[in-house]
């Protein structure tokens, strides 16, 4: 989920109306964002650098603001502003509009064919006579870092650059180029450089040495140009000085590159959309003509509405409430999709018309607007009811049995432990003396704690062991969970192996102990002991594994098959864990037993 | 020496004697040990039968440096031997003994007039001043050492030759409970009781009521698996089935794909997600249903318009530890599509993976929580009335719905339960409709709607125990 931070006077001033934190805090659940925070800059600087100052009063109040990760519109001030008003009836639903020029005079972006080796992409419009100050510049800056961060995947899919358009001349072309001819002086530096020298020089730079990788070693890079080969931007890294925007600009030159086009849509329609608003002909973007290497044109930004039929039996069966049409129309119109009751469709189930404005690219589905219609009417005054269908309680048999073999072990005065399912190579290995390396293992560990998926639930234990050597003697540990083995018969290729292990730790290594264990836990489950070789019951005979002690080691044979060992743990293992009493220990596949 | 022979010893005693003077000489007397001794005469003292009182003595007793010098001499007298009659250079002599005898012994028999210090011909001489001396510091050591009375005590204090140790002991008459024989009152009815049949007149000791009892030895389930097994029961109780979840590795399709998850969601970066290197990918998907969840994901149907991108198998084989139990969830229903449509209610509670950093409130291994009910007409309302009726058998009572975000449900809500301990509201778990994107592809019939709603195990525990770091509940510290 993206957080925002806003100035909240600035907030309060776009609403027209202030609020207490707890009366805005409340705005927001029934609104679906979350206030998260109420801060100010100081005191996250203060944070950071960690800082105790005292709070000078006149510091700005910011709201940090949490806002559902496919909400692009409600990504800055003014669109949140914007979305609350209408939410609050305070204004209507905006009408965007491209403006009508005539094709000779619309700016043009030509596409070579080179760009479609790693970024094919690109769509362009215009803000014309755009009003900035510190506070709307800011935004329009954030705007772009969040969608950057969000939609955009950290500029992989897609990377917006805005210029000053007066600085510039079309039509532009957005080119591939070797890094080493790509020549120009990029924001913040007052020198010349290639796009080559950059991406050494930005491997040191704590911001954009994160995006290179996206170019990293491909022959050629995307870039934009003017008329007059001047660099707009060199995309997905940084804009050339020459264009950059300042409280000064007038017009607004947006462009977007991108490997993935529908998000590169709607980057470029919330970047206008929303900024449009401080433009002379408010809600008004001039179009750009794109042509691509193949000679298709096509102009952006496409602003028009999307049209849904929604029926209101679809939207009251759904939410469970009975509602009027006029009412599910007021209600869509606060939440910025701009609805009529379908004309054509009178009669007992009227068609309710929705018109998607630009803004809601999350409306994919006539649900999208149902859930709509039920943030509007408000969640919590929907009546609660009970679903009708009988069905019948039933639990997996296999965790009916792992749930009263844990009864019976803990009744044996074990206590039973919950450890960890991923674990390190050596622990699950090497520290029990295993050779073998066969086990799921994960390909992008954080730490040596993920490396693997155990095979074992013995290292787990003897860890617990190890971190807790000063509990009272004797120590009676057990699990019960599962363990993962690799399965070629499996359609991941690998399954999950329900075990039981248990520890015994005391002056002396119980081994008896573990043994009366392994033979109530059997006759628990009613299977009956042996002699050696009948396939009626089980038996055990001696084993040789090498986490055990020679001699003092068995393997549990249950009807033919070997479900487990038991054994007192070899003292080269209890040094691996750091344990300085002898143990012994069993471990039995149940799944087996079931 | 057993305890109750020291006891025998110094009630008889008594029986025949007004007193034991001091009990130290009572000690050497019997042969006792004089701290067992002490011991028996506090108990018995305790409980009346004699009465005792405390006698002090104050001695002298040496130090170390003390006691070197009583074994062999005092430094003085030792610096005086070692000059011999006809003097001798300071180096010469120094080399002959100890450097910090040397230090101490010359300056104490320069102060006697025992030795002269001069100088020959630019270096120190000592010469004997006279023909022998008297080692009292060395007599007076000794008498302390043996417990005698010695005269100049600030001399060797002040050296710190000897120091000063209290003695205590007792002096012990009879008591009011005097008996020759101590009775020691029972304190359990034992089974030598019985069968000697003098239970009910033997004395009984005091039971302390306000101790605790012994603690016992027995096993023990774990915390986290008992609620896991109190919230088990409420799913039975509300008719739900159990989903086999105990299948950790899944793949990208059944976890993230079938749920109308884009492929370029950020919860399937690898910073949040566990992919795995080994089994790396997955050898089986369902191709028919496969190719409606691609046709989904890239330009939509059954009146959705999808996410329009390109939609790629590798990224739905990459093999990962599941990160939800929801990818089971899709399974079931799937599995559920495949026959003739009946409604179910299903559950689980099993282990899910984040890749994510551990800290008080997060961890790599958790446990979700999850119900879902698929059936024809189900509304928004319907979940509500579950949610509450499955909360308030959790014991929370006051719930409220938050709108939110979740690709894979539409409504979705936070589900929020207001905690009079932190007199706030706090979110409890997530819930939603799932979308039709998700389940016609499945193949379940158009007027089918699914309810769902997940939380993890720990959360409520955590709240519900009141603990603050969630490494307390779980791993292997």
């Amino acid at each position: 989920m993206p957080t925002i931070s806003v100035g909240r006077d600035l907030l309060f001033k776009a609403l027209g109306r202030s609020f207490t934190d707890e009366e805005f805090d409340e705005l927001c659940f029934e609104y679906g964002i979350e206030l998260d925070d109420v801060t100010t800059e100081k005191a996250i600087l203060r944070k950071e650098k960690h800082i105790s100052e005292e709070a000078q009063e006149d510091e700005e109040i910011i709201y940090k603001i949490e806002i559902p990760a496919n909400r692009y519109d409600l990504l800055c001030l003014e669109g949140l502003a914007r979305g609350l008003r209408i939410f609050k009836c305070a204004e209507q639903v905006p009408q965007f509009c491209v403006s009508k020029i005539s094709a000779a005079s619309m700016i043009k972006m030509e596409v070579k064919a080179e760009t479609a080796m790693l970024r094919p992409f690109v769509v362009c419009a215009v803000l014309r006579g755009v009003t900035f100050n510190q506070a709307r510049y800011n935004s329009f800056i954030d705007l772009q870092d969040k969608l950057h961060q969000n939609l955009c995947r950290r500029r992989t899919l897609v990377a917006i650059g805005t210029h000053d358009l007066d600085m510039l001349q079309g039509p532009f072309s957005y080119e591939a180029l070797p890094p080493s001819e790509i020549s120009f002086i990029p924001l913040k530096e007052t020198q010349q450089f290639t796009a080559e020298g950059l991406m050494e020089k930005y491997k040191a730079d704590m911001k954009l040495k994160k995006f290179l990788h996206i170019l990293e070693g491909s022959p050629v890079h995307p870039v934009i140009f003017d008329s007059k080969r001047r660099v707009l931007s060199w995309p997905p890294i940084i804009n050339g000085a020459h264009s950059a925007i300042t409280l000064d600009t007038k017009n607004v030159f947006i462009e977007c590159t991108a490997t993935d086009l529908t998000k590169a849509k709607i980057v470029l329609n919330t970047m206008v959309t929303m900024f449009s608003e401080y433009c002379k002909n408010k809600f008004e973007v001039e179009p750009v003509e794109v042509v691509a290497a193949n000679g298709v044109s096509t102009v952006y930004p496409d602003l028009s509405s999307r049209s849904m039929e929604v029926p209101l039996s679809y939207i009251s069966g759904s939410l469970g409430v009975a509602l009027k049409a006029k009412q599910v129309v007021q209600i869509l119109n606060r939440m910025q999709l701009l609805a009529t009751e379908s004309s054509s469709q009178e009669g007992p189930d009227p068609v309710i018309h929705v018109k998607v404005p630009p803004t809601r690219s999350d409306i994919l589905h006539p649900c999208d607007v149902m859930e709509d219609v039920g943030i509007g009417y408000g969640y919590n005054n929907i009546k609660q009811t009970t679903p009708k269908c009988v069905t019948q309680g039933k639990l997996l048999p296999l965790n009916d049995f792992s749930d009263s073999v844990r009864v019976e072990v803990a009744m044996a005065g074990f206590t039973e432990v919950l450890t960890w399912i991923l674990g390190s190579h050596e622990e699950n290995f090497d520290l029990v003396k295993r050779k073998s390396d066969v086990a799921v293992t994960v390909g992008n560990p954080r730490t040596s704690e993920f490396e693997v998926v155990r095979t074992s639930l013995l290292p787990g234990l003897l860890k617990t062991l190890g971190h807790n050597k000063d509990h009272p003697r004797p120590v009676k540990l057990f699990e019960v969970s599962d363990v993962v083995i690799l399965d070629p018969s499996k359609d991941v290729g690998a399954k999950n192996e329900r075990r039981l292990a248990a520890l015994y730790c005391n002056a002396n290594s119980g081994f008896e102990v573990i043994h009366g264990l392994v033979d109530r836990v059997m006759q628990v489950v009613g299977i009956k002991t042996v002699p050696t070789g009948d396939d009626s019951g089980y038996f055990i005979q001696p084993s040789e594994e090498p986490e055990f002690f020679p001699g003092r080691q068995a393997s549990i044979i249950c009807k033919g098959s070997r479900i487990g060992t038991f054994g007192i743990v070899h003292p080269q293992v209890l040094q691996n864990f750091l344990i300085p009493d002898p143990c012994s220990i069993m471990e039995i596949n149940i799944e087996a037993l079931l | 020496m057993a305890q109750s022979s020291v006891e025998d010893a110094v009630l008889s005693y008594l029986q025949t004697h007004e007193e034991i003077p001091n009990s130290e000489e009572f000690a050497v007397s019997e042969q006792l040990d004089h701290t067992e001794l002490l011991n028996v005469i506090k108990s018995l003292n305790g409980f009346g039968y004699v009465e005792a009182k405390d006698i002090k003595k104050e001695t002298w007793v040496l130090t170390d440096e003390g006691s070197k010098y009583a074994n062999s001499s005092s430094p003085e007298v030792q610096v005086f031997e070692a000059v011999p009659l006809e003097g001798i250079r300071q180096d010469q002599l120094e080399a002959k003994m100890d450097k910090q005898v040397f230090s101490i012994g010359k300056n104490f028999a320069l102060k006697n007039k025992w030795l002269s210090l001069s100088k020959e011909g630019n270096v120190p001489f000592y010469r004997r001043m006279v023909e022998q001396v008297q080692d009292i510091i060395k007599e007076q050591l000794l008498a302390a050492k043996n417990g005698k009375d010695i005269q100049n005590v600030d001399a060797l204090k002040k050296r710190t030759l000897i120091k000063r140790q209290t003695w205590k002991g007792f002096s012990v008459r009879k008591g009011p409970n005097y008996a020759p024989q101590r009775s020691k009152p029972a304190t359990d009815l034992t089974r030598d009781l019985l069968q000697k049949g003098n239970w009910d007149n033997v004395e009984f000791k005091d039971y302390n009521f306000s101790a605790l009892g012994q603690p016992l030895e027995c096993g023990h389930l774990h915390p986290l698996l008992k609620v896991r097994a109190q919230i088990c029961k409420i799913f039975l109780e509300m008719g739900y089935e159990e989903m086999p979840t105990n299948n950790f590795v899944e793949s990208s399709f059944w976890n993230f794909d079938t749920l109308f998850q884009p492929q370029q969601h950020p919860a399937r970066d690898s910073h949040d997600t566990f992919f795995l290197k080994v089994p790396a990918t997955t050898q089986r998907l369902p191709e028919d249903y496969l190719e409606r969840v691609k046709t989904m994901h890239e330009v939509g149907g059954h009146e959705s318009i999808g996410y329009g991108y390109d939609w790629k198998r590798d990224e739905a084989e990459k093999n990962l530890l599941r990160t939800h139990t929801t990818a089971v969830s899709t399974r079931m229903l799937h599995a559920l599509a495949q026959g003739e449509f009946t409604p179910k209610k299903y559950f689980s509670i099993d282990r899910v993976f984040r890749n994510e950093a551990v800290d008080r409130t997060h961890l790599a291994e958790f446990h979700q929580i999850e119900g879902l009910i698929c059936d024809r007409g189900l509304t928004l309302g319907d979940l509500m009335g579950v949610l509450n009726e499955f909360f308030q058998r959790l014991g929370m009572k006051k719930l409220r719905f938050k709108p939110a975000y979740n690709p894979y449900t539409e409504p979705s809500m936070e589900i929020f339960s207001y905690f009079d301990m932190f007199n706030k509201w706090v979110e409890v778990g997530n819930s939603g409709m799932i979308r039709p994107e998700v389940l016609l592809p499945m193949g379940l019939p158009k007027d089918v709607s699914v309810i769902a709603w997940g939380l993890s195990l720990e959360r409520p525990t955590m709240i519900l125990y009141g603990i603050d770091n969630i490494r307390d509940l779980f791993g292997h510290k």
